[in-house]
């Protein structure tokens, strides 16, 4: 039995985050996967990081920059042929609500 | 009601910066291109696509802060942030949360109660968003990506005014400094600047704030007071009423002018901010940041100074000549090609400003060149046209900036000085008015100006009055 | 002669000196993924044959004017399936991406192509590279070719079994957690994650940002070193692209490990190891030992605390990146559903599988807000503190030996059901990723039931040469081993 508990109302929540819509079945797995996930990652809490930086990168990289010109051209029919449906030049979605 | 109420207003201002490309692809930010033709797999968010950051954005983005006394962050870093909508193209927009490139600055406003410092929390950059083009005939909505990738900063400031007022005098201090930089062209019309009022009400006296909400969809400054005043009166209806503001964001509707709220079951606001793995820290040394610095151009209040001590004319001028930097640059381009400050002032301020008035046009959009009106400006000076003539040409040039000289010869408005012709017409015209003669040697000083005019009527306007005068006054002796 | 027996630079070598043509080998190639598809299923998608012998002749016709003189040029090779190619078909073995066709190649693909490389397919992976056994491919397993009831490996699994299958000379994989050494390890072929920056990520479709990178697979280490050095470039469009001074790999190529200090973990030899895999990596060290390294025990500290870790930066990572797959711009959108937001959540369920699915949104929880500090920048200061444990190991070593894997490749659906002894498996592979560090595997026995082993090395950053160099001198004590499929033959194209 898993230590951490997912409740429906936080898979809910996370459903609605990631966009992504479980059935049934798929949510009670969802609950105890992320449950199981969850008891293992606090595994990370025996590490005592007080005063450790957090990294995001590797090495120290930085100041990569491009110059301010022009260099794309229009390639918008070959982009677009990979729309699922495009309409006047423009990607085609659902009504937005306004 | 009963209770005295204080507003306490906090502003998110957008600047779109003036770059010639995107902030992280070589797409142009040209305005009204066809949709999508301004677009490549990194601003439209197409799959192994990778970000690359525009160098100008950054030196922008520290100039803005530099000129707004900011603190400038030495080792800034880009965020990701997460929300799902189609006109974010990778459902996260990169933007700086944990490090901006800005922080703690402030600038003076003044208003009628006196003069008063904003003070600004950050600056940061971040990409601007897609269109979304609401399709009537199918009933849905399309998406434009050339917006999709500008580079935008967002100016935070902290929550230090209380009135529209104030509110106003805070945007239109920043749009002139931005401007001057360079840095944005700041139309709010255009969306190139856009603010959200992030606004809440306290009763007067009271140390802590109230509830804020945050009103976004605001594109001009009557828009921003409306807004205001509604958002204002909404709050204290709903304390007065012993009720709860929420804290929400809400979209004001200027044609209806209420706002409602934007919320939506679907939305959760839990934006899971994180650094950007795509993008390296932006690290500004002290040679970099006094590069930017020796960069800086004269600033309004500078500016004020210098004219008041170089040229002498009236504040009042100053003021007006200096509220846009676009007539700040062409009376001193203009003054350069050799003409008297006085004069060009007078040009701007009277016949620019009335124009500009009756066109409906923004300063920034002003076609003709400082050449130009140093050319007509020589022309009046040197006696070739009179004043009624310039300005006539004048309106010509504001349209199409063509040279005042050749066109003067061209339409033949060059002033008469052939003394003889113009004399014998006068003659003739005295000759023909006895009436008016009368009246002029019977005291009716009045009478002189009819003549002027039938003179100049005759002359179709090409004669230098003060020659008219001189022969008309000769012979009514 | 089967050419695709030949290592990719034995072919190349051959086809500079004009003893066959590009074309022959193209042919070789294809004649191979006709006869053995239907077995192994290396690919998701094969380029039409008259394409790939007109690209044939077209890269003979530059080598023979002398325009195309790389040990590459006219070679066949095999791209992972989440590297874009301009109009071919890149679906990151996901139906989300089912029918998209990039408008841009990867700059790896791009910089082999200039090499004159002939692309055969685009080949099976874990969907969006989530899984050590490329089972979570929405088009089909792919099986190992040395037994075919057992799993390839992952996330690579397609490129290290079309290599071991010799369907084509060599191929390009990508390593996120193992993705490259691991299945290298269970297909018995050769496999090098480079320092993270080495190889350009422009065009690879992003699982975990901060640690993904492209890596060749092929029959040996000489290989390597040189696709490495084809595809190692500093690329503007990718900010974390580094610019390397020495990318000449192939100096490395020397048999002599003398003098060189290798740790070996004890941490890596606990719990969990097989034992005939444990022998294997042992009797290597030994081999390095006689050929004149110095090898000792120690301990590397932090080895449990990786996988936690990196399960929480890389689907935190994943949950953004993988946010772009919304049914708006390319690819799949569900044909059922009322309003955006039911669009957005029927495409993306519909279109992703459920390890996808799963990491998704573990990755969104942990970034959400209040668990932040908790989850992500914990597991952060974690990579920060691997790293030190590293950095500490490479004052002392040159390199660190030890196993790819607990095990050699389970058998086909096995993996699946338990998904954290699943994860477990990466255990000797993923803090190389989280230290952006260089590792490579190499193989170095088959246990009982014939199944491969592979030798782990790990270098320090940017030291990929001392990779290469021990790893070639423990390779010229062994003869490449084919595996049984390979050795059937092939019909006369």
């Amino acid at each position: 039995m898993a230590k951490n508990v997912i409740s429906d109302e936080t898979i809910e929540y996370v459903g609605i985050l990631a966009k992504l819509e479980l059935s049934g079945e798929e949510r009670e797995r969802a609950k105890e996967d992320m449950a199981n996930m969850l008891d293992y990652i606090d595994l990370l809490n025996e590490l005592d990081t007080a005063g450790v930086e957090p990294m995001s990168h590797v090495f120290p990289v930085h100041n990569v920059f491009r110059e301010d010109v022009v260099e794309n051209g229009d390639d918008r029919d070959n982009m677009l042929a990979n729309a699922p449906e495009q309409k006047d030049g423009c990607y085609k979605v659902p009504k937005t609500v306004e | 009601m009963s209770k005295q109420y204080e507003t306490v207003i906090g502003l998110e201002v957008h600047v779109e910066l003036a770059t010639k490309t995107k902030i992280f692809c070589a797409c142009s930010t040209q305005f009204g291109g066809e949709p999508n033709t301004h677009t490549c797999p990194v601003c439209t968010g197409m799959p192994g696509s990778l970000p690359v950051l525009n160098r100008q954005v950054v030196e922008y983005a520290a100039a803005v802060g530099l000129a707004t006394n900011c603190t400038i962050t030495r080792n800034g870093r880009f965020d990701r942030k997460n929300y799902f909508y189609p006109d974010n193209p990778q459902n996260y927009q990169i933007s700086q949360l944990y490090f901006p490139i800005c922080r703690d600055g402030g600038v003076e406003i003044e208003t009628a109660a006196g003069k008063k410092v904003v003070r600004i929390h950050e600056i940061h950059m971040e990409e601007d968003a897609g269109k979304l083009i609401h399709d009537e005939w199918e009933d849905c909505t399309l998406v434009d990506f050339n917006r999709s990738g500008v580079p935008l900063i967002e100016i935070v400031s902290e929550p230090d005014m209380r009135s529209a007022e104030e509110v106003i005098a805070y945007l239109d201090k920043l749009r002139l400094i931005i401007q001057y930089l360079g840095a944005s062209d700041c139309k709010l019309q255009e969306g190139s600047m856009r603010a959200d009022v992030n606004l809440s009400v306290r009763e007067v006296g009271c140390e802590t704030f109230g509830t804020r909400t945050e009103m976004k969809n605001l594109n001009s400054f009557k828009a921003i007071a409306r807004a205001i005043e509604g958002e204002k009166n909404r709050q204290i209806d709903i304390l007065e009423e012993g009720g709860q503001v929420i804290q929400e964001t809400r979209r004001w509707d200027d044609n209806k002018e209420c706002s409602y709220a934007m919320r939506s079951k679907e939305d959760a606001q839990d934006y899971r901010y994180f650094p950007e793995p795509d993008l390296v820290p932006v690290i500004i040394d002290d040679e970099w940041l006094e590069e930017i610095r020796s960069r800086q151009p004269e600033l309004r209040d500078e500016k004020r100074i210098r004219y008041q001590e170089e040229y002498g004319i009236p504040e009042y001028d100053i003021d007006i000549l200096t509220s846009e930097k676009r007539l700040a640059d062409l009376f001193e381009e203009t003054i350069a090609a050799g003409c008297k400050p006085k004069e060009v002032s007078n040009w701007l301020m009277v016949e620019t400003m009335r124009l500009l008035k009756d066109e409906d046009m923004d300063a920034a959009d002003i076609r003709f060149s400082p050449a130009h009106l140093a050319a007509l400006i020589g022309l009046v000076e040197q006696g070739k046209i009179n004043r009624t003539v310039a300005k006539e040409v004048f309106e010509v040039m504001f349209r199409e900036d063509m040279d005042p000289v050749s066109y003067v010869e061209e339409k033949g408005l060059v002033m008469v000085q052939d003394e003889g012709a113009l004399r014998s017409t006068i003659e003739e015209i005295v000759k023909n008015n006895p009436q008016s003669v009368e009246d002029y040697r019977g005291g009716k000083k009045k009478a002189m100006g009819f003549l002027v005019g039938q003179t100049m009527k005759a002359m179709k306007g090409k004669a230098d009055p003060a020659m008219v005068n001189r022969i008309l006054l000769e012979l009514l002796a | 002669m089967n050419l695709m027996s030949l290592t990719a630079a034995e072919l190349g070598k051959k086809i500079k000196a004009k003893e066959v043509s590009a074309r022959e080998a193209a042919e070789c190639s294809l004649a191979a993924i006709r006869e053995r598809e239907a077995e192994v299923h290396s690919f998701v998608t094969t380029v039409d044959e008259e394409a790939v012998l007109l690209r044939a002749d077209e890269v003979q016709k530059q080598i023979s004017e002398g325009k195309l003189c790389s040990p590459l040029a006219g070679v066949p090779v095999a791209v992972k399936d989440n590297m874009c190619t301009k109009g071919l078909l890149t679906t990151c073995s996901s139906k989300i991406l089912g029918n998209f066709k990039p408008t841009y190649t990867a700059e790896a693909v791009l910089n082999l192509e200039r090499a004159g490389a002939i692309v055969v397919g685009k080949t099976n992976m874990d969907e969006f590279a989530m899984g050590s056994t490329t089972e979570t491919s929405y088009f089909g397993v792919t099986r190992n070719p040395w037994n075919t009831g057992h799993v390839p490996g992952g996330s690579s699994g397609g490129s290290c079994a079309a290599v071991a299958a010799e369907e084509c000379s060599y191929a390009l994989g990508s390593d996120t957690g193992g993705s490259i050494r691991q299945p290298s390890s269970f297909c018995g072929v050769t496999g090098i994650k480079p320092t993270y920056g080495t190889v350009s990520r422009y065009g690879l479709i992003a699982y975990g940002s901060s640690l993904d990178q492209i890596g060749p697979v092929a029959k040996d280490v000489t290989d390597c070193a040189v696709i490495l050095e084809a595809i190692a470039s500093h690329d503007r469009k990718d900010s974390t692209s580094v610019a390397r001074e020495d990318c000449r790999f192939t100096e490395a190529l020397r048999d002599d490990a003398a003098g060189m200090r290798i740790g070996i973990p004890r941490d890596y030899f606990g719990k969990g190891l097989d034992g005939e895999v444990k022998d294997a990596v042992l009797g290597a060290a030994k081999v390095l030992e006689d050929k004149g390294a110095v090898v000792e025990e120690f301990d590397l500290s932090l080895v449990e605390y990786a996988i936690p870790a990196y399960y929480v930066i890389a689907s935190a990572e994943a949950s953004s990146n993988l946010a772009r797959f919304d049914g708006v711009k390319y690819a799949y959108r569900s044909e059922d559903f009322v309003g955006l937001h039911q669009m957005y959540k029927k495409t993306r369920s519909e279109g992703f599988g459920a390890e996808v699915k799963r990491r998704i949104m573990l990755g969104s929880f942990v970034l959400s807000s209040g668990y932040y500090d908790a989850y992500y920048l914990k597991a952060l200061r974690t990579k920060a503190l691997i790293k030190r444990a590293f950095d500490k190991a490479f004052e002392k070593y040159d390199l660190i030996l030890g196993p790819v894997a607990p095990t050699t490749a389970p058998k086909l659906g096995e993996s699946l059901a338990d998904p954290i002894k699943m994860y477990l498996g990466d255990i000797y592979t993923i803090s190389v990723n989280l230290a952006g560090l260089p590792g490579i595997s190499v193989p170095c026995g088959l246990d009982g039931n014939g199944m491969p082993i592979g030798l782990q090395l790990i270098g320090d950053c940017f030291q990929e040469k001392k990779l290469f160099r021990a790893a070639y001198a423990y390779e010229q004590t062994r003869a490449y081993r084919h595996c049984p499929l390979a050795q059937k033959g092939v019909s006369e194209a």
